[in-house]
């Protein structure tokens, strides 16, 4: 939220105050930087080839879109450990809907199929997160324990939708959420690149524009542009990475034989972006415009802080509580879209486990669980860091069980830099 | 005195219990417009309570509230803020993470055309209140929670006052100032008793009460004793009210 700028007054400014930026910001992009560097010595240089940056992108958006919802969770004092149980019964409607109600009245793969079935995976999510919400707001029961009981609940009413079967094959519009079918190709990846550089810079200028008017300090300009640079080549950067990831020589073969062409010799094409990237780059967007710019990020921080002082300025706390968790289930089903689009199947132990990584990502990423502080940018790169450290252990050769110790380790970790960063900077903690 | 025609407030035969215990019990006060009221008793005595049936934080048992002389229904803070009632409270009432002007307008904020919330425009708004009330404040970008007692102070008192309130309850708003933000709040308060806003004042420091009220009602064990004109009593017989209960001779209303 507010990160600590320098005084009006005109003492010399050091160069990361003139960047204005978030010093905790800067510490979780040093430790992924130390991760990938690592891993990638260790692999030989194959953890960074834009083969496994590819996969890491499409396995992390699962756990990152939740994590987005987590954060608003967590900082108003809520935790929601039902998010896992909660995908998996939004991925068992979606299953069901897709390959054994819909295709009865429309057929398989009919253009209908998906719309209907992402709508009612998202009314299931919506409509678990209002109840989840209800009960902790209005009836004033813990989010620990309602959330716990849904953990137990949500995933075994999908259990009984599926009679605990794997549902699939999934409708092939549908399998574009997922990843590896689902990308957009080089061209768009970089006219969509350019579009977000764009957006990136039209966004700092404008706040730059908005201080001005009111006679605001603002940073130097060398500054402002150095962030501009930074933002553009990040956006730049990635895109290029995956732009460079060729699609197998073998499946390009097989789509041109099921179009009836014969594929030029030495043809080549790119993956580009994952829809599923794309779908999470729009939900970190939209989070942080509704954590900054709206009334209800407002409150939610305000109600964070303290709920009295949010109750007593008229804010309806409990009605505050019922929307966060709605936006929650929301979350859930879309991460349920990309899970299962991913994997190709509904399975009954989709997203196992997902509520601590979410959990784990939303605190690595600096979200305080007293309340009241937390980012959305910050739980996403807390997922990004989990999953590179997973799959880089997992690339070594780490047995499963010293997997679990180190990421174990790594939340305590971090939540306790945390505190000591919180305590030098003269913080609460 | 002004204590003539239609009270701005008149709180009828107030009570409120919480598990058997009568906060408040049948306690009727009022106050008129360009009117300080003193609210006095020991801890406990229940003026604070009796205050937050006015500002919508509780929700009294039996008795009636009259704004203008029309009967009021106050059921939540937001209907206090729609008869422009405005509250200063004694823990402030800030979200400690946000900034001053995040706190200013919370539950208010100003929107662009587009509804987001214009934190440059509240910024400036804030600045500008801020100049007039407490011109040395100057962190306006940090988190509230690191500032100082009396800065803490200024910012609920901002609050309060930019909104237009007519009504104005301040719940021991000198108790973690010092002396020179103490003078400070006590020319605020004749600077809004001169526009005719009515003020609650809940003190405890009887030389302000003196100084600053044109009445005082004093309450004890949920009930109360009696209101005087600040006027027409010394300081031994208020306290004489607070501590024993007395009604003194002369000068109540």
């Amino acid at each position: 939220m507010n990160t600590p700028t320098p005084q009006d007054g005109g003492q010399k400014r050091t160069l990361l105050q003139s960047l204005e930026l978030d010093t905790r910001l800067l510490g979780m992009i040093g430790a992924f930087v130390l991760i990938c560097l690592v891993f990638n010595v260790i692999t030989d240089g194959r953890f960074l080839t834009p083969r496994n940056i590819f996969n890491l992108s499409i396995q992390t958006v699962s756990v990152a879109i939740m994590a987005t919802g987590m954060v608003f969770v967590i900082v108003t004092r809520h935790i929601d450990l039902s998010v896992g149980a909660v995908l998996a019964i939004c991925s068992s409607v979606m299953g069901v809907m897709q390959v054994q109600l819909l295709p009865q009245f429309f057929g398989i793969g009919h253009p209908l199929v998906m719309p209907l079935t992402v709508i009612a995976g998202l009314l299931t999510g919506a409509a678990i997160g209002a109840l989840n919400g209800w009960l902790i707001g209005y009836q004033r029961i813990p989010a620990f324990i309602v959330t716990l009981g849904g953990l137990l609940i949500w995933r075994n009413v999908g259990w009984y939708l599926t009679d605990g079967q794997t549902v699939g094959p999934l409708d092939q519009t549908f399998m574009l959420f997922g990843g590896v079918e689902g990308t957009v190709g080089a061209a768009l990846s970089w006219a969509l690149a350019v579009f977000f550089s764009v957006l990136a810079v039209l966004g700092l200028w404008r706040a730059r524009q908005a201080k001005i008017r009111h006679e605001f300090p603002v940073k130097p300009l060398w500054a402002e542009g150095a962030l501009m640079a930074t933002a553009v080549a990040a956006i730049l950067g990635f895109v290029a990475i995956l732009n460079s990831y060729a699609i197998p020589v073998g499946r390009l073969k097989r789509e041109f034989d099921a179009r009836g062409e014969v594929m030029p010799e030495g043809y080549i094409d790119y993956f580009g972006l994952p829809i599923s990237v794309l779908m999470l780059v729009v939900i970190v967007v939209v989070m942080t415009l509704i954590a900054r710019k709206t009334r209800l990020g407002r409150y939610i921080f305000a109600a964070g802080g303290n709920p009295d002082a949010a109750e007593l300025s008229g804010i309806n706390t409990r009605m505050l509580t019922v929307k966060i968790f709605t936006l929650m289930g929301v979350l859930c089903a879309i991460s349920a879209m990309v899970a299962q689009a991913r994997l190709a199947n509904h399975t009954n132990d989709i997203g196992s486990l997902d509520e601590l990584r979410v959990i784990a990502a939303a605190v690595i990423g600096g979200t305080a669980l007293a309340g009241g502080i937390g980012t959305i940018y910050g739980a996403v790169l807390g997922a990004v860091i989990m999953q590179s450290l997973q799959s880089g252990m997992a690339m070594v050769g780490v047995d499963a069980p010293f997997q679990n110790i180190v990421v174990g380790g790594v939340l305590v970790l971090a939540v306790w830099i945390d505190i000591q960063y919180r305590k030098r900077t003269g913080e609460k903690v | 005195m002004s204590t003539r025609g239609t009270p701005l407030v008149e709180m009828r035969d107030i009570s409120i219990a919480f598990g058997g215990i009568k906060a408040v019990d049948h306690v009727t006060i009022d106050l008129y417009p360009g009117e300080v009221v003193g609210l006095l008793g020991h801890n406990g005595a229940g003026k604070s309570t009796l205050i937050k049936c006015l500002s919508g934080a509780y929700q009294m048992d039996s008795g009636a509230i009259y704004i203008n002389g029309e009967k009021a229904e106050i059921r939540n803070p937001r209907d206090a803020r729609a008869y422009n009632i405005e509250t200063i409270y004694q823990t402030l009432a800030l979200a400690d993470n946000l900034d001053a002007a995040s706190n200013l307008f919370l539950g208010r904020e100003l929107v662009t055309p587009f509804g987001f919330v214009d934190d440059a425009q509240m910024e400036a708004e804030t600045r500008k209140i801020m100049g007039r009330l407490n011109p040395n404040f100057r962190k306006f970008k940090e988190p509230v929670k690191a500032l100082s007692g009396g800065q803490r102070q200024s910012v609920a008192i901002a609050r309060a006052v930019y909104f237009n309130a007519r009504i104005l309850i301040m719940d021991e708003p000198t108790a973690a100032l010092g002396p020179h933000e103490t003078q400070m709040v006590a020319e605020l308060i004749e600077e809004l008793k001169a526009q005719g806003l009515g003020i609650f004042l809940i003190e405890h420091d009887i030389h302000n009460v003196m100084r600053l009220c044109d009445r005082a009602s004093v309450m004890k064990n949920g009930q109360l004793v009696g209101t005087v004109n600040v006027n027409e009593v010394t300081d031994e017989d208020i306290l004489g009210m607070i501590i024993l209960g007395k009604k003194p001779e002369g000068g109540t209303v």
